[in-house]
């Protein structure tokens, strides 16, 4: 089946946030702060523009709290009296044209009385520096299982090893954006770019102190989210909606690139020590795994970011004694927060660099070493979460490695590499795997809900709050709705998110749209079958004509098929032990790269990539091959090219002109191939997919880097200035 | 731009029609297509010419049109996105070129170029010649597949 709004997004009659054409509309803008951390101490407005033009809203304007609704309320929507970090949201400016809204931006000057600033998340904070508890953690987690110290003591080898990774940013190509207004019975209306519709009225309705019925959230179709559009939009949405209930006209807030780039979430960075005790026969017998990942300025997703990095942190490997300490560290920069893997790409890294790291310490090959390791049927994760899935691991790394030819490679790398003058090649992979769903209890809080309407003419709509982006929901779920009640795609409508509507069916986040909310409208079909008294089985022109003739005979528009989220029986988790199940099932993947290095520039380019990877089922072949290499070619970029530069708390590099993403030039074809093992609690038998194809790319680069060059990187991106820096140090 | 400076009126071929708009003399192609003339889309993507979501074919060669200052549109021939059939972007719909869609108008407008001038790939790889095109969505293996699919078409109807 075809993407259902393809044919719009390439005429370009898709309506984004930017493309609706609101009459009246005014301009807004936002005035940020100009350093790292201080107290404002006066907003000082430009004596040569006339601001009787301007509508201007600061922290007073806010009737409700002044928190953006998050895990915690830390953080402001405008701030009042302290700023955390650089480009913080402080005043908020209205005007009829778009270039005086600008210009009034810069007529706006924010005075700080500076104070000390953490800026390097590695460094313990000095006094002065720490604003949160007692050493600027916002988060500890940790996982224990059996006795790592003893382990360690007795294992015939021990290898350690610290990997490092930088921020990346988003680059979701449409911009952030919000148009607010207040309707004809006053409620406040946001419509936007955004995958959480119901975050962004939780964020409303608490700043405004206004309930459900008085705030209204519409997603506007949505260019790109990748995790950046979970929790910002709540941001912008509060300010538009504060600066349209002041100006009582709609008011328009769309971003450039830059203020874009400069504001918003990216990837945290990280730092992970490995301390890792082998047998002599190569088996793992403990890993001790520190984790830390730089929060920025307020604690947003932190948490939830951490406890998935660190469940994913020990990887797909059987290993009977682990330890995992993982912090999140308040610093003065923009608070990281969501971004497709959430935490696991980072763990991820380290680990699949550090396998190959002790592989080689320890006289093994990458394969072998792997091959004794891999979790089989019965054996359990860090958190003793049991596997018994029926995947064969092994044999989806074997399958990666046949498709990538990679014994025949390893040859031909060695008699290329002998004798060429400046060109090195190398091949690496990395073995990995990535939770579904919302991790541990997390399905069981959020509670999904979902409807399926049996309209009047025997169409059937279903209304979720979730939301596409680009990956494909809609059609999935057209997909999904039409299979389960057995007619054709014409006869289903897919609502348009709009919290007025749609029950609140979860975020779009953590690779769960098709997987939970998929078997949510698959079980709302059957109780819309229960509502009208069609049989259990019924299908196609029987099911539609039950509808017809229950709406008929009842003088009904429409009728309500729901359901809920209910756990699976055998999904056990503790929270306060950090054991059980961590997630319903795992998407299990291998990835190969094959590289070759200039040695006159340094560059790595990525000449072969193959993804491995089975995900229960897959629905549909074309949108979930685009997810995988999307998100290969978002984790080659984080690789090997993606910077943010930093200054003074403030990213320097806000432009897609030194901010560098992969063109079409740079990357090879990505090589795809599904294994399918249906997943019972998933629709159709899915899993999730997302976000897994982000979490090999980056291990399985620099593992080939490592095979090409007398190297041994631990630290992305690896650019071409890294790389010189290490083989020179390698070298000297 | 200085507010209040003189509105110039400006005049060009659009998608296959005279068109004529009061413009600011440092008025991006970009806005006066999308506010002034209201074809939304063409997108803006980054501002400075990297990511080509705003391209447009100004007399037949893509430019990005938000570093075009609209009185050079003067006498030229502009086309957008919204001159192209549906027929034309089937095989891109069937290869997954698109996802989220905001990259995807300048994408099927450099394609469009690209198909009138097969002689470009005697020189260049069609990699190179969509590099000037960026996507966050597809890691490009849809598009360069969808583009070439449409070559294939052409070259077999001609």
């Amino acid at each position: 089946m075809k993407r259902l709004e393809g044919n719009a997004k390439l005429l370009g009659r898709e309506q984004y946030v930017d493309d609706l054409q609101v009459e009246g509309c005014l301009w807004g803008m936002t005035v940020r702060s100009p350093v790292a951390r201080g107290r404002i101490k006066e907003i000082r407005f430009s004596p040569e523009i006339d601001w009787s033009e301007f509508v201007i809203v600061d922290h007073r304007d806010i009737p409700g709290a002044n928190e953006v609704f998050l895990i915690e309320k830390d953080q402001p929507v405008l701030c009042a009296g302290e700023v955390r970090h650089v480009h913080e949201a402080v005043v908020l400016l209205a005007h009829p044209s778009r270039e005086m809204a600008r210009k009034g931006v810069r007529g706006v000057e924010v005075v700080v009385e500076e104070l000390p600033a953490a800026l390097d998340f590695r460094v313990e904070a000095e006094p002065a520096r720490v604003q949160w508890g007692e050493d600027n953690s916002l988060s500890r987690l940790s996982i224990n299982k059996g006795d790592v110290e003893a382990a360690l003591a007795s294992a015939a080898h021990v290898v350690e090893g610290v990997y490092e990774s930088g921020a990346q940013e988003h680059v979701y190509l449409e911009n952030q954006g919000m148009i607010s207004w207040v309707d004809d019975d006053g409620v406040v209306v946001v419509q936007g770019s955004m995958q959480c519709p119901y975050y962004v009225l939780n964020a409303l309705t608490h700043a405004l102190g206004r309930d459900e019925a008085g705030c209204r959230v519409v997603q506007a179709p949505t260019g790109g989210g990748f995790g950046g559009k979970e929790d910002y939009p709540s941001n912008i949405a509060c300010h538009a909606a504060l600066l349209a209930m002041k100006a009582q006209k709609p008011v328009k807030i769309v971003y450039d690139r830059g203020e874009d780039m400069a504001s918003t979430t990216k990837r945290h960075p990280s730092r992970v020590r490995h301390r890792t005790g082998v047998d002599e026969s190569g088996r793992l017998v403990a890993q001790d795994i520190e984790v830390t990942l730089d929060g920025g300025a307020y604690v947003t997703l932190s948490p939830v970011v951490l406890s998935r990095g660190i469940i994913h942190a020990a990887g797909p490997y059987s290993c009977d004694n682990v330890r995992i300490n993982g912090r999140a560290v308040l610093t003065n920069s923009v608070p990281y927060g969501a971004f497709r893997g959430f935490g696991a790409p980072q763990t991820l890294f380290a680990l699949e660099r550090h396998m190959d790291v002790v592989a080689k310490r320890i006289g093994m090959t990458p394969e072998e070493f792997r091959r004794i390791n891999l979790i089989r049927d019965g054996q359990s994760t860090s958190t003793g979460q049991v596997i018994d899935d029926g995947t064969d691991r092994v044999g989806v790394m074997e399958r990666g490695l046949e498709l990538a030819a990679y014994e025949r490679k390893r040859e031909e790398h060695a008699s290329f590499n002998a004798t060429h003058d400046y060109l090195r090649r190398g091949i690496g992979f990395a073995s990995f795997y990535h939770g579904a769903g919302f991790t541990g209890a997390g399905e069981v809080y959020l509670a999904s809900k979902c409807h399926v309407a049996g309209l009047a003419d025997g169409t059937i709509e279903v209304l979720t709050a979730n939301t596409e982006m680009g990956q494909g929901a809609t059609t999935v779920f057209l997909k999904i709705a039409a299979e389960a009640a057995g007619v054709d795609v014409s006869q289903v409508v897919i609502a348009t998110p709009d919290t007025h509507r749609v029950p609140n069916s979860g975020p779009t986040v953590a690779s769960r749209t098709s997987m939970v909310v998929g078997k949510l409208i698959e079980k709302a079909i059957d109780d819309l079958r229960a509502q009208i008294g069609a049989a259990a089985d019924a299908k196609g022109a029987a099911l539609t004509d039950a509808i017809r003739a229950w709406c008929s005979s009842n003088g009904a528009e429409r009728v309500v098929g729901r359901s809920e989220y209910e756990k699976p029986p055998e999904v056990v988790w503790d929270e306060k032990t950090y054991t059980g199940h961590a997630y319903g099932t795992f998407a299990w993947a291998t990835y190969v790269a094959e590289v070759e290095v200039d040695l006159r520039t340094d560059d790595v380019r990525v000449i072969d990539f193959v993804a491995v990877q089975e995900i229960g089922k897959v629905l549909n072949e074309t949108l979930a091959r685009g997810q995988i290499q999307g998100g290969v070619v978002q984790g080659i970029g984080w690789a090997l090219m993606e910077e943010c530069k930093w200054r003074d708390g403030a990213m320097a590099n806000n432009q897609m002109t030194n901010y560098i993403i992969p063109t079409a030039d740079d990357v090879c074809p990505i090589r795809v191939e599904f294994m399918e093992n249906p997943y019972a609690h998933g629709a159709q038998g899915a899993k999730g997919i997302g976000e897994l194809p982000i979490d090999g790319p980056a291990p399985a680069i620099l593992n080939a880097v490592a095979d090409a060059l007398d190297v041994e990187p631990t630290a992305i991106p690896l650019t071409p200035e890294h790389l010189m820096e290490l083989a020179r140090e390698a070298h000297v | 731009m200085s507010e209040g400076a003189g509105m110039m009126q400006i005049s060009m071929t659009l998608n296959g029609k005279e068109v004529s708009a009061d413009v600011d003399p440092g008025e991006r192609l970009l806005d006066t297509l999308r506010y002034a003339l209201g074809l939304t889309g063409t997108k803006e993507g980054c501002g400075e010419g990297e990511c080509g979501a705003c391209s447009v074919l100004m007399d037949g060669v893509p430019v990005n049109s938000c570093l075009v200052p609209s009185y050079q549109a003067r006498g030229r021939v502009i086309e957008t996105v919204e001159h192209v059939q549906e027929s034309d972007v089937e095989p891109l719909l069937s290869s997954g070129a698109t996802q989220c869609g905001a990259c995807t108008p300048g994408i099927v407008v450099t394609a469009q170029w690209v198909r009138r001038h097969p002689e470009l790939l005697e020189t260049h790889t069609l990699r190179e010649l969509m590099a000037g095109n960026l996507c966050r969505c597809t890691g490009y293996d849809g598009v360069i597949e969808g583009v070439e699919a449409t070559l294939t078409v052409d070259g077999q109807s001609s």
